[in-house]
This record gives C-alpha cells, structure tokens and sequence, in this order.
C-alpha cells in the first residue's frame, strides 16, 4: 500500500466534518426530544427522560399524529405496490427495444427533475378543471408516483441489466409460458432487489412533501402535518415526533439493507 | 402468432408506466399551460386566451426581483454542493481503499435522502435559532457580544438548508463518473512526469465533467422550483419563484400561477439544454 499522502488527512478530515454536517442536526433534535417534561426548545437540557415521546402519541393542541400516521402509512404501501409492479414490468418492456422506449425514458427522468412545484400545480388545476375533489389518496397518490415511480424505474433497469437472459431462455426452450417463466425464475431471481427497492418507494412516499403539499386536500399525510405544525408548535413534541419518524425511516432503510444482503447470500450459496 | 406477441409484449408491459406518467405528469402539465391563458376574475377563472398573466409577470418589478433571488439561491447552492461535493466524491473514489468501504461509507451519505426532508429542516432550528446552540457557544466563547441574526430565517439559512438537503445529488453522479476512470490512465499520466496537481486538471477533472454536469442539472431543477426550504428557513423575508407560485395557488389564482409556472419551466430548461450543450453526458447513461 502507498504511503498516504498529505491530501489524504485533508480529505478525511473534510469527510468526517462533511458527515458531522450532514448528521449533526439530526443528532441535536435526537437529543432535545429526550427531556423531561420541562424541556424546552432549545439547549440546555434540564433533565433527560422520554415524556414528549409519549406526548406524540397524545391528543395535541394543534393537530394530530396518528391518523395522518395511519394515512401515510395506507398511502405508502399503495404506492409501493403499483409502483413495484409498474416498475418490473417496465423494466422488463425495455430489455427489448421498442418504439417509444426513449421517449418513454426521457420522459421518467423528466418526472424526476421537473420542479416539483410544477407538478403540484398541474395537478390541482387538473382537479380543479375537473372539479374533482383533491384527496390524498387520488391527487396526493399521484404526486407521489410521478416522484417514486422513475426511481424505482431506473434502479429496476440497473438491476435487469445485470440480469442474466439464458436462465430464462432455459425455461422456454423447456416449454416454460411467459408467465411461468416469470413467476418461477424471474421473480425468484429478482425478489430481494424487489424488496429493496419497494422498501425505499415505501420510505419515499412516507416522507413525501413538497408534490403532496398543494393537492393532499382536506386530510393531511404526516409530512404535511408536521409541516403545520412547524409554526406553531412550541414544545419539544415536534422534536420527538421528528425523532420517531426518522427512526422509523432508518429501520426501514435497514431492514431493505439486510434482506438484500442476505437473499443474495442464499442464492450465491444455492 | 407467436411472433406477433414477442412484439406486442413491450408495449403491453410498459404501458401502465406510460399511463401513469401521461396522466399525472404530462396531461397536468399541458393543462398549466392552458390554462397560463385563461383569464382570473378575482374569484375564479373562466377559459379565454389572454396574455395578461405573462405580460404581468414581465412588467412587475416584485417578480422580476423574485426571479434574480431565486437565481441567487440557485447559483450559491449549486456553488456549495460543488465545492463540497467534488472532494467528497473524489475522497470516497481515490482515497477509500477498498471497494467494500467506498460503497458503505457512500451508503453512509445517501442515508438522509431516504429520510424526510421537513424534520431534516426543522434539525435546523435549535442550532440556529437566536437562542441556538450555535449562538449560545459563540456568545458564551466572548466571540460576539449579541446573538447573531441572520443564522436563522435569513437567505444565508435558505442555502444552508439547500445544501444539506441536495448536495447527495451533487456526489451521487460525481462519484460515478470518478468510480468509471481507468486508473491506469493516472498512472500513465503520473509515469510521464506529470504532478498531482496536473493529472487532477488534465485527466481526472475532464473525465468527471459529465458527473458535474449531471449534479448540476439535478440541483438546479431542485432549487428552481423550491418553496419549501425558502419558507421554513426563510421566515416570511426570503422570496422565491416558487413561493410565488405557492402564494398565488393560496388565494385561487391559478391562472396566474399557471404562466409563473410555465416561465419557470421555460427558464430551467433552457438552464438545462445549456448545461447539455457545455458537456455530453451520454456516456454515462
């Protein structure tokens, strides 16, 4: 190994201060949400315990927790679904080439990269040029799409890219169906990148904001209440909610992290 | 038959996507520019072709100055996730030893993304407050005698959160592009005489530039649109174009937001095709 080089200490230090940045504030809230029931909004911490954890899951002055909880939860497992099963069979469409296959490309990054209120936008003049109600669950459920579907999309074309054709074409040269062929060797072979990937469309429809904000109608999603409660909420509540809701984030990112690993253990071993 | 369905089968499979794409995305987005025409009477809005909504966006010196301020927001972020993000990307790539290191410690930077972006700002608010952290240790250090102001609800805060919440699209593509060199092409350059400093100018930068690129279009399609961050870490003084926008849907001018929106659309993409014609980036694709 070489010697390491003075830009290397440099480097390292600009990374550890870079991650210190980028934790940092996530670390403070951790702890002010970890007082006593004198706490305050900011430091210093008069006393530990968990009071405003327990205050989150009480009837709050302004606003409530569990339902818009309950509602993420509901309208991020619907997206997970359709965009997981959107995205497989995308991916799959674009292992041949086809007319429109670009366009249709393009048009997924476009989703990505439009400005987000422009889609927000767009949506509420939809429903209301239809005179629609906007609820979560139908213009709130397409906001999140045009967010989560086109990265599902794309990490699904990385994932078939690496895919390897010839256990397939075994499975029809043996006289396998299309959909015999997929249900018994595609998916299986897929299946932890699946669950990876519905896990992270999952955590991304969870958190999801700014595309939500104008179009979730009457009923917030959990963002949009926290969001409300930014202005007036002056207790340390907000803090523990934050604290709760990023946890919940991290063992899901987690949990897609070690199902990953371990099915593409067991199926190197098989 | 049998062929006729190997090529029908594409079209079936990415048709649901396609659906999805057309009608929450494509079909909203003609609908704001059709509705950029119509005309608002104070309580709703009625279908007419008017240029109104544009010629009033271009002749009010309120929007125009909103537009130099979102630009600045733009141009600063894009600058700090660049100057933070280069040597991030370039550590994990040339210094990070094994691969198996370089993937965990970048999972370790992508981790905040999948996390929300409203606690991630509201994390913000003890440190920067008047009653901050940050100014507690520099007024208890001696080093000012007040508290300092414009931590907190200032633009100063605005890019701060810009950064900390976009600058993993800045490393993402960097980091790929570093990932793909040929590292003999260093060693070549390196065997030939030239200095650190020239191989990181002569090979190593030119070859990332389509990296920079993608990061770059990433951050300004992020921050054009922004209104989030401009009013949590704003307060009520920072402007942006889509805070405009934002206050405009608020009181049920949708025509009027409509054109705001197409001229920001206009101007990001015109942003984007010059940051195309600059640097190709096909080769990363």
């Amino acid at each position: 190994m070489k010697k390491r080089s003075l830009s290397f200490y440099l480097l390292a230090v600009f990374f550890g201060l870079f991650i210190i940045f980028l934790y940092g504030p996530m670390i403070t809230i951790f702890i002010l949400s970890l007082q006593g029931p004198d706490g305050t909004l900011t430091f210093p911490v008069r006393s530990f315990g968990i009071y405003w954890l327990g205050q989150v899951f009480q009837e709050q002055r302004v606003g409530n927790f569990v339902e818009p909880f309950l509602r993420s939860l509901v309208l991020g497992g619907i997206v997970t679904i359709l965009v997981a099963s959107m995205s497989v069979s995308a991916a799959m469409a674009f292992r041949q080439r086809f007319r429109g296959s670009t366009a249709l490309f393009y048009l997924s990054i476009a989703s990505l990269i439009v400005p987000s209120i422009l889609v927000s936008l767009g949506l509420g003049v939809m429903f209301q040029v239809m005179q629609w109600p906007t609820r979560w669950y139908s213009s709130g459920l397409g906001a999140h799409l045009t967010w989560t579907l086109p990265i599902a999309f794309l990490i699904m074309l990385g994932i078939f890219n690496r895919f390897n054709p010839s256990y397939e074409e075994a499975a029809r040269d043996l006289g396998a169906s299309d959909s015999n062929t997929f249900l018994e060797i595609v998916l299986p072979l897929i299946a932890p990148s699946l669950i990876g990937v519905s896990l992270l469309t999952f955590t991304l429809s969870y958190d999801e904001f700014t595309r939500t904000s104008l179009v979730s109608g009457q009923y917030n999603t959990l963002p949009l209440e926290i969001f409300g409660m930014t202005t007036n909420v002056t207790s340390p509540a907000l803090y523990a909610l934050g604290t709760l809701t990023t946890l919940f984030s991290f063992s899901l990112i987690a949990v897609a992290y070690t199902l990953y690993r371990r099915l593409s253990k067991q199926r190197l071993s098989k | 038959m049998a062929k006729a369905w190997t090529n029908v089968k594409p079209y079936l499979l990415a048709t649901p996507q396609a659906i999805a794409l057309g009608l929450f995305l494509v079909f909203p987005i003609v609908l704001i520019g059709v509705v950029s025409f119509w005309e608002f009477n104070g309580y709703s809005m009625t279908p007419a072709f008017t240029l109104d909504n544009y010629i009033g966006i271009f002749t009010s010196d309120v929007t125009l100055k909103t537009y130099l301020n979102t630009f600045k927001f733009v141009g600063l972020t894009w600058l700090f996730t660049l100057l933070i993000g280069y040597p991030v990307a370039y550590f994990l790539s040339f210094h990070v030893p094994k691969l198996r290191w370089q993937v965990l410690l970048f999972l370790l930077c992508t981790i905040p993304f999948w996390t929300s972006n409203i606690i991630r700002m509201i994390s913000w608010l003890p440190l920067l407050g008047r009653e901050g952290l940050v100014n507690q240790l520099l007024v208890g250090a001696g080093l000012t005698q007040q508290p300092l102001e414009f931590l907190l609800y200032s633009d100063f805060a605005v890019v701060l959160g810009l950064v900390h919440l976009y600058v993993i699209f800045m490393i993402a593509p960097i980091f790929n592009s570093l990932m793909r060199i040929d590292r003999t092409l260093i060693t070549a350059a390196e065997d030939m005489g030239a200095s650190g400093v020239s191989v990181f100018k002569e090979v190593i930068l030119p070859l990332s530039a389509p990296g920079i690129a993608i990061g770059s279009i990433f951050i300004v399609t992020l921050v054009m649109g922004e209104f989030v961050t401009v009013r949590l870490m704003g307060g009520g003084q920072a402007a942006s174009i889509g805070k405009l926008i934002q206050t405009q849907i608020g009181s049920l001018q949708y025509p009027l937001a409509a054109a705001n929106a197409i001229v920001l659309l206009a101007v990001t993409f015109a942003v984007v095709v010059s940051i195309l014609r600059l640097v190709d980036i096909r080769k990363e694709l």
